[in-house]
Protein backbone atom coordinates (compact mmCIF):
# COMPACT_ATOMS: atom_id res chain seq x y z
CA UNK A 1 0.00 0.00 0.00
CA UNK A 2 2.66 2.51 1.03
CA UNK A 3 4.44 1.97 -1.96
CA UNK A 4 1.70 2.74 -4.31
CA UNK A 5 1.08 5.86 -2.54
CA UNK A 6 4.78 6.61 -3.01
CA UNK A 7 4.76 5.94 -6.53
CA UNK A 8 2.19 8.10 -7.35
CA UNK A 9 3.70 11.04 -5.28
CA UNK A 10 5.25 13.07 -7.74
CA UNK A 11 6.84 17.02 -7.58
CA UNK A 12 6.46 18.69 -10.75
CA UNK A 13 7.39 22.63 -11.36
CA UNK A 14 6.65 23.93 -14.85
CA UNK A 15 5.80 20.54 -16.24
CA UNK A 16 8.76 18.94 -14.82
CA UNK A 17 9.08 15.67 -12.75
CA UNK A 18 11.76 16.35 -9.66
CA UNK A 19 12.08 13.16 -7.63
CA UNK A 20 13.84 15.31 -5.41
CA UNK A 21 11.85 18.00 -3.33
CA UNK A 22 14.96 19.31 -1.72
CA UNK A 23 16.34 22.34 -3.57
CA UNK A 24 19.34 23.92 -2.27
CA UNK A 25 21.42 27.28 -2.56
CA UNK A 26 25.02 27.83 -3.13
CA UNK A 27 26.21 30.87 -1.27
CA UNK A 28 27.80 31.10 1.91
CA UNK A 29 30.09 27.94 1.45
CA UNK A 30 34.01 28.23 2.33
CA UNK A 31 35.21 27.32 -1.39
CA UNK A 32 33.47 25.48 -4.29
CA UNK A 33 34.73 22.16 -3.51
CA UNK A 34 32.57 22.85 -0.35
CA UNK A 35 29.16 23.35 -1.92
CA UNK A 36 29.58 20.68 -5.02
CA UNK A 37 30.14 18.10 -2.06
CA UNK A 38 27.30 19.14 -0.32
CA UNK A 39 25.64 19.42 -3.37
CA UNK A 40 26.02 16.13 -4.27
CA UNK A 41 25.10 14.77 -0.26
CA UNK A 42 22.01 17.19 -0.67
CA UNK A 43 20.27 14.74 -3.52
CA UNK A 44 19.13 18.06 -5.20
CA UNK A 45 18.18 18.10 -8.81
CA UNK A 46 18.03 22.06 -8.28
CA UNK A 47 20.54 24.66 -7.03
CA UNK A 48 19.97 28.26 -6.85
CA UNK A 49 22.44 30.73 -8.22
CA UNK A 50 23.17 34.47 -8.11
CA UNK A 51 24.41 36.99 -11.17
CA UNK A 52 27.42 39.04 -10.51
CA UNK A 53 29.68 40.77 -12.33
CA UNK A 54 32.93 38.47 -13.40
CA UNK A 55 36.21 39.60 -11.77
CA UNK A 56 37.84 40.91 -14.50
CA UNK A 57 41.08 41.43 -13.27
CA UNK A 58 41.57 38.03 -11.69
CA UNK A 59 41.74 36.01 -14.27
CA UNK A 60 42.81 32.88 -12.67
CA UNK A 61 40.02 32.75 -10.23
CA UNK A 62 37.59 29.32 -10.13
CA UNK A 63 33.84 29.17 -11.44
CA UNK A 64 31.18 27.95 -10.20
CA UNK A 65 30.23 25.79 -13.50
CA UNK A 66 34.04 24.15 -12.71
CA UNK A 67 32.27 22.52 -9.99
CA UNK A 68 28.51 22.24 -10.53
CA UNK A 69 27.93 21.12 -14.03
CA UNK A 70 24.77 22.88 -15.39
CA UNK A 71 24.10 20.12 -17.99
CA UNK A 72 23.83 17.67 -14.76
CA UNK A 73 22.13 19.78 -12.40
CA UNK A 74 19.47 22.47 -12.81
CA UNK A 75 20.34 26.30 -12.25
CA UNK A 76 17.58 28.10 -10.74
CA UNK A 77 19.09 31.73 -11.43
CA UNK A 78 17.67 34.25 -8.63
CA UNK A 79 17.41 37.70 -8.10
CA UNK A 80 19.06 38.25 -4.57
CA UNK A 81 20.32 41.79 -3.93
CA UNK A 82 17.72 43.06 -6.11
CA UNK A 83 15.74 45.93 -4.34
CA UNK A 84 13.19 46.50 -7.39
CA UNK A 85 11.65 45.56 -10.63
CA UNK A 86 13.92 46.71 -12.52
CA UNK A 87 17.30 45.68 -11.56
CA UNK A 88 15.05 41.80 -10.94
CA UNK A 89 13.86 41.97 -14.55
CA UNK A 90 17.97 43.08 -15.79
CA UNK A 91 19.25 40.09 -13.72
CA UNK A 92 16.81 37.45 -14.95
CA UNK A 93 17.20 38.46 -18.32
CA UNK A 94 21.10 38.49 -18.44
CA UNK A 95 20.39 34.76 -17.05
CA UNK A 96 18.45 33.61 -19.40
CA UNK A 97 20.73 35.12 -22.09
CA UNK A 98 23.67 33.50 -20.34
CA UNK A 99 22.54 29.73 -21.70
CA UNK A 100 18.87 29.79 -21.72
CA UNK A 101 17.68 29.54 -18.38
CA UNK A 102 13.49 29.88 -18.10
CA UNK A 103 13.29 28.62 -14.78
CA UNK A 104 14.26 31.31 -12.54
CA UNK A 105 13.97 32.48 -8.69
CA UNK A 106 12.64 35.87 -8.49
CA UNK A 107 12.97 37.90 -5.28
CA UNK A 108 12.47 41.60 -4.98
CA UNK A 109 13.61 42.24 -1.59
CA UNK A 110 12.09 45.33 0.27
CA UNK A 111 13.74 45.52 3.68
CA UNK A 112 17.71 45.64 4.12
CA UNK A 113 17.12 44.25 7.53
CA UNK A 114 14.99 41.92 7.52
CA UNK A 115 15.20 41.10 3.95
CA UNK A 116 10.96 40.31 3.69
CA UNK A 117 10.23 40.75 0.27
CA UNK A 118 8.60 43.60 -1.32
CA UNK A 119 5.72 41.97 -2.67
CA UNK A 120 4.45 44.90 -4.66
CA UNK A 121 7.52 44.90 -6.92
CA UNK A 122 7.24 40.80 -6.58
CA UNK A 123 4.01 40.30 -7.85
CA UNK A 124 4.59 43.61 -10.81
CA UNK A 125 7.83 41.86 -12.12
CA UNK A 126 5.94 38.61 -11.99
CA UNK A 127 3.81 39.81 -14.28
CA UNK A 128 6.49 40.70 -16.69
CA UNK A 129 8.57 37.73 -16.62
CA UNK A 130 5.30 35.14 -17.48
CA UNK A 131 4.81 37.26 -20.37
CA UNK A 132 8.19 37.20 -21.47
CA UNK A 133 8.07 33.26 -21.09
CA UNK A 134 9.57 32.48 -17.99
CA UNK A 135 8.76 30.18 -15.53
CA UNK A 136 9.05 31.54 -12.14
CA UNK A 137 9.00 30.48 -8.72
CA UNK A 138 8.44 33.44 -6.49
CA UNK A 139 9.85 34.32 -2.87
CA UNK A 140 7.42 35.65 -1.45
CA UNK A 141 5.92 36.52 2.49
CA UNK A 142 3.83 34.32 3.84
CA UNK A 143 0.20 36.31 3.22
CA UNK A 144 -2.54 33.62 1.66
CA UNK A 145 -4.15 36.76 0.00
CA UNK A 146 -0.45 37.97 -2.01
CA UNK A 147 0.45 33.95 -2.50
CA UNK A 148 -2.78 33.56 -4.59
CA UNK A 149 -2.35 36.86 -6.06
CA UNK A 150 1.16 35.46 -7.55
CA UNK A 151 -0.25 32.27 -8.65
CA UNK A 152 -3.00 34.71 -10.40
CA UNK A 153 -0.25 36.76 -12.67
CA UNK A 154 1.25 33.24 -13.09
CA UNK A 155 3.89 32.13 -11.06
CA UNK A 156 4.83 28.49 -11.62
CA UNK A 157 5.68 27.90 -7.38
CA UNK A 158 5.01 30.02 -4.70
CA UNK A 159 7.99 30.18 -2.09
CA UNK A 160 6.92 31.88 1.46
CA UNK A 161 9.72 32.67 4.05
CA UNK A 162 9.37 30.55 7.12
CA UNK A 163 11.45 33.22 8.75
CA UNK A 164 13.80 35.78 7.41
CA UNK A 165 16.79 34.80 5.21
CA UNK A 166 19.84 33.07 6.41
CA UNK A 167 17.95 33.59 9.67
CA UNK A 168 17.96 29.67 10.92
CA UNK A 169 14.58 30.80 12.96
CA UNK A 170 12.79 27.74 11.09
CA UNK A 171 9.06 27.86 10.96
CA UNK A 172 7.11 30.78 12.57
CA UNK A 173 3.99 30.99 11.18
CA UNK A 174 2.93 27.42 10.53
CA UNK A 175 -0.77 28.82 9.89
CA UNK A 176 -0.61 31.02 7.38
CA UNK A 177 1.93 28.06 5.62
CA UNK A 178 -0.94 25.27 6.13
CA UNK A 179 -3.15 28.35 4.21
CA UNK A 180 -1.16 28.88 1.38
CA UNK A 181 -0.87 24.86 1.01
CA UNK A 182 -4.55 24.45 1.22
CA UNK A 183 -5.17 27.38 -1.39
CA UNK A 184 -2.41 26.97 -3.81
CA UNK A 185 -2.68 24.75 -7.44
CA UNK A 186 0.78 25.45 -8.40
CA UNK A 187 3.75 24.06 -6.14
CA UNK A 188 4.45 25.72 -2.24
CA UNK A 189 8.16 25.83 -1.59
CA UNK A 190 9.02 26.84 2.13
CA UNK A 191 12.63 29.34 0.93
CA UNK A 192 14.53 30.88 3.69
CA UNK A 193 14.33 30.43 7.38
CA UNK A 194 14.89 26.55 7.75
CA UNK A 195 17.75 26.08 10.28
CA UNK A 196 18.23 22.25 10.55
CA UNK A 197 16.68 19.08 9.73
CA UNK A 198 13.08 19.32 11.59
CA UNK A 199 12.64 22.59 10.33
CA UNK A 200 12.51 20.76 6.93
CA UNK A 201 10.51 17.75 8.61
CA UNK A 202 7.77 20.37 10.09
CA UNK A 203 7.15 22.36 6.34
CA UNK A 204 6.91 18.85 5.10
CA UNK A 205 4.22 17.66 7.61
CA UNK A 206 2.59 21.16 6.84
CA UNK A 207 2.13 19.59 3.85
CA UNK A 208 4.87 21.84 1.13
CA UNK A 209 5.84 20.60 -1.91
CA UNK A 210 9.47 21.09 -1.33
CA UNK A 211 12.21 23.28 0.59
CA UNK A 212 14.74 25.50 -0.43
CA UNK A 213 17.69 25.54 2.13
CA UNK A 214 21.38 27.32 1.92
CA UNK A 215 22.35 28.76 5.17
CA UNK A 216 21.50 25.76 7.13
CA UNK A 217 23.51 23.88 5.18
CA UNK A 218 26.47 25.76 4.48
CA UNK A 219 26.70 27.21 7.77
CA UNK A 220 26.62 23.92 9.61
CA UNK A 221 29.94 22.62 11.11
CA UNK A 222 29.92 19.64 8.25
CA UNK A 223 27.87 21.16 5.50
CA UNK A 224 27.80 17.45 3.90
CA UNK A 225 26.19 15.68 6.51
CA UNK A 226 23.91 18.90 7.18
CA UNK A 227 23.06 18.38 3.62
CA UNK A 228 22.15 14.60 3.95
CA UNK A 229 20.40 14.99 7.38
CA UNK A 230 18.20 17.57 5.12
CA UNK A 231 17.84 15.03 2.18
CA UNK A 232 16.41 12.58 5.17
CA UNK A 233 14.51 15.23 6.53
CA UNK A 234 12.36 16.03 3.14
CA UNK A 235 11.61 12.73 2.44
CA UNK A 236 10.78 11.94 5.76
CA UNK A 237 8.57 14.33 6.20
CA UNK A 238 6.88 14.13 3.29
CA UNK A 239 6.02 10.33 4.21
CA UNK A 240 4.79 11.41 7.32
CA UNK A 241 2.45 13.64 5.45
CA UNK A 242 1.51 11.24 3.15
CA UNK A 243 1.13 8.27 5.50
CA UNK A 244 -1.49 10.75 8.00
CA UNK A 245 -0.54 11.59 11.15
CA UNK A 246 -2.52 9.78 13.78
CA UNK A 247 -5.47 11.80 15.70
CA UNK A 248 -4.19 13.35 19.04
CA UNK A 249 -5.87 12.37 22.26
CA UNK A 250 -5.38 14.10 25.57
CA UNK A 251 -5.03 10.83 27.64
CA UNK A 252 -3.11 7.91 27.47
CA UNK A 253 -4.01 4.96 25.28
CA UNK A 254 -2.18 1.13 25.94
CA UNK A 255 -0.77 0.18 23.37
CA UNK A 256 -0.70 -3.88 24.40
CA UNK A 257 -4.17 -5.10 24.74
CA UNK A 258 -5.59 -5.79 28.22
CA UNK A 259 -7.26 -9.18 27.55
CA UNK A 260 -6.02 -12.01 28.69
CA UNK A 261 -3.67 -9.87 31.13
CA UNK A 262 -2.62 -12.47 34.05
CA UNK B 1 42.47 53.57 -27.89
CA UNK B 2 38.87 53.48 -26.82
CA UNK B 3 37.98 54.31 -23.17
CA UNK B 4 35.01 52.13 -21.66
CA UNK B 5 33.78 51.15 -18.74
CA UNK B 6 34.18 47.18 -17.99
CA UNK B 7 32.19 46.14 -14.89
CA UNK B 8 32.24 49.58 -13.22
CA UNK B 9 36.18 50.12 -14.13
CA UNK B 10 37.37 52.38 -16.97
CA UNK B 11 39.93 50.77 -19.21
CA UNK B 12 41.52 51.53 -22.35
CA UNK B 13 41.36 48.96 -24.85
CA UNK B 14 42.58 48.85 -29.15
CA UNK B 15 39.65 50.24 -31.63
CA UNK B 16 37.18 48.50 -33.10
CA UNK B 17 37.88 45.57 -30.53
CA UNK B 18 34.59 43.14 -30.69
CA UNK B 19 32.28 41.96 -27.75
CA UNK B 20 34.05 38.78 -28.45
CA UNK B 21 37.49 40.09 -28.47
CA UNK B 22 36.90 41.53 -25.82
CA UNK B 23 36.07 38.01 -23.77
CA UNK B 24 38.66 36.36 -25.13
CA UNK B 25 41.10 39.18 -23.62
CA UNK B 26 39.63 38.52 -20.39
CA UNK B 27 40.45 34.69 -20.63
CA UNK B 28 36.63 34.31 -20.43
CA UNK B 29 34.31 31.39 -21.74
CA UNK B 30 31.47 32.80 -23.65
CA UNK B 31 29.16 29.87 -22.90
CA UNK B 32 29.50 31.00 -19.14
CA UNK B 33 29.07 34.55 -19.59
CA UNK B 34 26.41 36.94 -20.44
CA UNK B 35 27.23 40.92 -21.39
CA UNK B 36 25.04 43.72 -21.51
CA UNK B 37 26.28 46.58 -23.72
CA UNK B 38 24.96 50.38 -22.74
CA UNK B 39 22.12 48.03 -21.00
CA UNK B 40 21.52 45.72 -23.90
CA UNK B 41 21.76 42.50 -23.40
CA UNK B 42 23.96 41.43 -26.34
CA UNK B 43 22.73 37.58 -27.81
CA UNK B 44 25.60 35.45 -28.29
CA UNK B 45 25.80 35.19 -31.91
CA UNK B 46 26.43 38.62 -32.14
CA UNK B 47 29.16 38.81 -29.74
CA UNK B 48 32.00 38.80 -33.05
CA UNK B 49 29.69 41.56 -35.14
CA UNK B 50 29.49 43.81 -31.93
CA UNK B 51 32.36 46.21 -31.57
CA UNK B 52 32.91 48.14 -28.62
CA UNK B 53 32.93 52.18 -29.54
CA UNK B 54 34.63 55.19 -26.59
CA UNK B 55 32.80 55.72 -23.95
CA UNK B 56 30.77 52.35 -24.11
CA UNK B 57 29.49 50.62 -20.91
CA UNK B 58 30.13 46.97 -20.55
CA UNK B 59 28.46 44.25 -17.93
CA UNK B 60 30.13 40.94 -18.00
CA UNK B 61 28.06 38.68 -15.90
CA UNK B 62 28.63 34.87 -14.55
CA UNK B 63 27.06 32.90 -12.21
CA UNK B 64 28.12 32.29 -8.80
CA UNK B 65 26.79 30.88 -5.64
CA UNK B 66 23.48 32.40 -3.99
CA UNK B 67 20.97 31.16 -1.89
Amino acid sequence: MGDKVLKKDTFKIANKIFKSRLIVGTGKYKNFKETAAAVKASGAEIVTVAVRRVNILDKKKPVLMDYLDPKKIIYLPNTAGCFNSEDALRTLRLAREMGGWKMVKLEVLGDKKTLFPNMIETIKSTKVLVKEGFKVLVYCSDDPLLAKKLEDVGASAIMPLASPIGSGLGIQNKVNLSLIIKQSKVPVIVDAGIGTASDAVIAMELGCDGVLVNSAIAKSKEPTLMANSLKNAVISGRQSFLAGRMEKEYFGSASSPTKGLI
Amino acid sequence: MAKIQLNGKKVSIKQKLSVFDLIKKHKLDDSKVAVELNGVIIAKKKYKEKLIKNNDKIEIVHFIGGG
